[in-house]
């Protein structure tokens, strides 16, 4: 198993290195470099364009230099000195802003899952169980229309009902006092009265796709010959299902919860965005559009890294709670 | 391939007496392949369903310009966010009749100064099938001034508007008839793209296996590993700004295929490796049949009832793709018309509790998305019609 997670933890490194390629090229995309549009954008500002500070900047990030050079001295920045770039729209380094909005992002869609989880579950069972009855016909319906209804349109439709039905608006995690306020109680006790929306909305695209899975599963199970023989020894029919088919029927959930938080954290960049919420995903767009590289590229290394964490995660629950994978390696 | 499914049919019903066989059983196995895929295709009804509405959209986006009644660009001044018309059956003598509508006038609030729009029942005017409207250019080829449907009296007297007006007095419905063209297709193109990529490569993979295979699916780990929203967001941000609109769509689908590409090797390998080791695989490679002749004769025909059934369930995932790209700004920006750019007018949340009717588009999208993914379940389900 140690053997297993050492092999797994060195494969990762060539994957991160050619991310961070990735991310760099695409820091790159954009026409001209990034000190000529901030030079651009200072004099528009009216400043005087410092041109020591310039050349400094020049220097810190090899510009002008050829590309490879630029690469190893923006990689090795980030490695060595946690240095991410600065971001010129923000006139901040990127590692001020960055961590506040990814840990939101990462405990959004951990509540999610754990939400989506908490009702696809009981549904699926339920749905499973009783399979072919009116409510599971219902059940069906619903979790396909769910399946189907993207989370930003869906965001979208609730933010219309609550504000012609409530005349509440819902974007944002944070009331307007508490936006730009230090972290306290107050701040977090705030935060979670605004949180139960988008968790909700995040969750409901897995909580449908849990709901068929769990449902297919449980019902793969429910034919087997052990399910069979403990109804027959006279097992309760509730303790029965729970403890034996519901637990051989979720063990992909748990094995899959990586992808399924990277998926999550992919898809809620667009929910994010609808809602105003202060996390990775408007920030990135304001980035892009901005053209502001070095904040847009490190988010898109950020979120390609915890997907790479992420499955790796899932790759060692997998091989630990089924051992003929890690013994196959 | 006939022939071997008939032996397969028999061995099903192994032990029942030849003499049995009714007329209907014998239907059965005489039965091709295509039609034993339809038989079950049609028990699933929301399929069906599903095709009739999506034959409805397209038939929309190709002939978008005959179905709008107006041009999507034209501004009613006197009609801004002006809700969708109201369609009368009955008139004022409680008489059942052609549809029609009445007269619209614009009127202030005189509280909230908004526009509210009164109807005036003095004056109706029916609606006429294939009426003669705005002039256009169908498919910019020829002019024409035909439209489905409108009303006889002159745009600038009174309009019809099916779904309401936007903000500057466009006409929703036609702004989203229009629309489908370029958010229906893009999701064919999309795929289409993805699959001659992924056909080829996840052939590659499948077939010949060892290094390549590797390699591909190396690759296909690594896109994967790309969280795949906020990868299309960076490359569709870095498309210039000035490009005309046809190009950025290809930039867009070309954009949307690189992930794509990667789920239909996926399957196509899959199917590959699979078949490779089936009998009738083994046989023609034993009378020496061309590799060539292989894939193309013998292979291909057995799994593209499961390709054709993958493609129309990644359709959806491209056509949600384009509508957030856009939606967000990142995608096709005014002055292209796709339901992404309509649903832009639906940011703001108050004019949105105004005028709940630019949300419509998304209605649009999301039926759309439902029925692709109700077909790609009922073809899966009869792509593989020996199955029990």
């Amino acid at each position: 198993m140690f053997g297993y997670i050492i092999r797994r933890v060195l494969l990762m490194i060539p994957t991160l290195i050619v991310i961070s390629i990735i991310s760099f090229v695409i820091i790159q995309l954009p026409p001209g470099d990034y000190l000529t549009s901030y030079a651009a954008q200072l004099s528009a500002q009216g400043d005087t364009i410092d041109a020591q500070g310039l050349k400094a900047l020049e220097e810190r990030y090899g510009l002008g230099q050829p590309i490879h050079v630029q690469y190893f001295k923006w990689v090795s920045g980030i490695i060595l000195r946690g240095d991410w770039g600065q971001s010129m729209e923000w006139q901040k380094p990127v590692k001020d802003l960055i961590w506040e909005r990814l840990a939101l992002t990462i405990l959004l869609s951990s509540v999610a899952i754990l939400v989506s989880w908490f009702i696809a579950i009981p549904v699926g069972v339920y749905s499973a169980t009783h399979q072919y009855s009116i409510p599971d016909y219902v059940l069906s319906v619903i979790s396909f229309v769910g399946v189907g209804t993207p989370g930003f349109l869906l965001a979208l439709i609730v933010m219309y009902l609550a504000m012609s039905q409530l005349n509440q608006s819902v974007g944002g995690l944070f009331s307007s006092e508490f936006l730009l306020a230090p972290w306290s109680l107050a701040k977090v006790v705030d935060m979670l009265k605004h949180l139960w929306i988008p968790v909700l909305i995040i969750a409901l695209e897995s909580t449908a796709g849990s709901i068929r899975t769990t449902r297919a599963n449980l019902l793969d199970e429910l034919n087997k010959p052990y399910v069979e023989t403990a109804r027959a020894k006279g097992l309760e029919e509730g303790k029965l299902i729970w403890k034996y088919p519901v637990r051989v029927a979720l063990n992909p959930f748990f094995s899959t919860v990586g992808w399924s938080l990277a998926s999550l954290i992919s898809g809620q960049t667009l929910i994010a965005v609808v809602l105003s919420l202060q996390t990775t995903g408007p920030m990135m767009l304001r980035a892009l559009m901005s053209q502001d590289m070095y904040l847009a590229g490190s988010f898109l290394l950020l979120l390609s890294s915890l997907t790479v964490i992420g499955t790796l995660v899932s790759d060692i629950i997998l091989a630990w709670v089924d051992p003929r994978i890690r013994l196959r390696g | 391939m006939a022939n071997v499914d008939n032996n397969d049919m028999d061995m099903l019903e192994e032990g029942q007496d030849v003499e049995e066989v009714t007329a209907k059983e014998e239907k059965v196995y005489v039965a091709s392949y295509w039609q034993l895929m339809w038989w079950r295709f049609r028990k699933h009804k929301m399929a069906i369903i599903s095709v009739v509405i999506l034959v409805l959209f397209y038939f929309v986006a190709v002939f978008s310009e005959f179905v709008a009644p107006y041009d999507p660009e034209q501004y009613f001044v006197q009609y801004k966010l002006a809700p969708p018309t109201r369609i009368h059956f009955i008139d004022t003598e409680g008489q059942l009749c052609w549809p029609f509508v009445y007269q619209i006038t614009q009127e202030k609030d005189p509280e909230t100064y908004r526009n509210i729009y009164i109807e005036d029942t003095e004056t109706p005017y029916p609606i006429q099938l294939f009426v003669r409207g705005s002039e256009y250019q169908m498919w910019g080829l020829w002019t024409m001034d035909l439209h489905l449907f409108g009303l006889s009296v002159p745009q600038a007297e009174q309009g019809i508007f099916l779904m309401g007006a936007d903000r500057l007095g466009r006409d929703v419905f036609s702004r989203t008839a229009y629309g489908a063209r370029i958010s229906l297709s893009i999701g064919l193109i999309g795929v289409l793209l993805s699959l001659t990529v992924g056909i080829v490569l996840g052939g590659i993979s499948g077939y010949y296996g060892g290094i390549p295979d590797t390699i591909i699916q190396r690759v296909i780990e690594f896109i994967r590993t790309i969280p795949s929203i906020p990868l299309w967001m960076a490359l569709s941000a870095a498309l210039p700004n000035d490009w005309p609109i046809v190009k950025t769509y290809f930039a867009i689908t070309v954009i949307l295929s690189l992930i794509g590409w990667t789920y239909m090797a996926r399957v196509v390998r899959g199917r590959f490796l699979a078949m490779r080791e089936e009998d009738f695989v083994m046989s023609a490679r034993l009378v020496g049949s061309s590799e060539m002749r292989i894939i193309l004769r013998h292979m291909l025909p057995s799994f593209l009832s499961y390709i054709i059934a993958s493609l129309t369930l990644s359709i959806p995932s491209m056509i949600l793709a384009e509508t957030g790209l856009s939606y967000i700004g990142l995608g096709l920006r005014a002055p292209a018309i796709s339901w992404g750019v309509l649903l832009r007018e639906a940011q703001n949340v108050r004019s949105l509790a105004l005028a709940p009717w630019v949300l419509i588009p998304a209605a649009a999208v999301i039926i759309a998305v439902l029925a692709f993914n109700f077909v790609g379940d009922g073809l899966r389900d009869a792509a593989d019609p020996y199955a029990r």
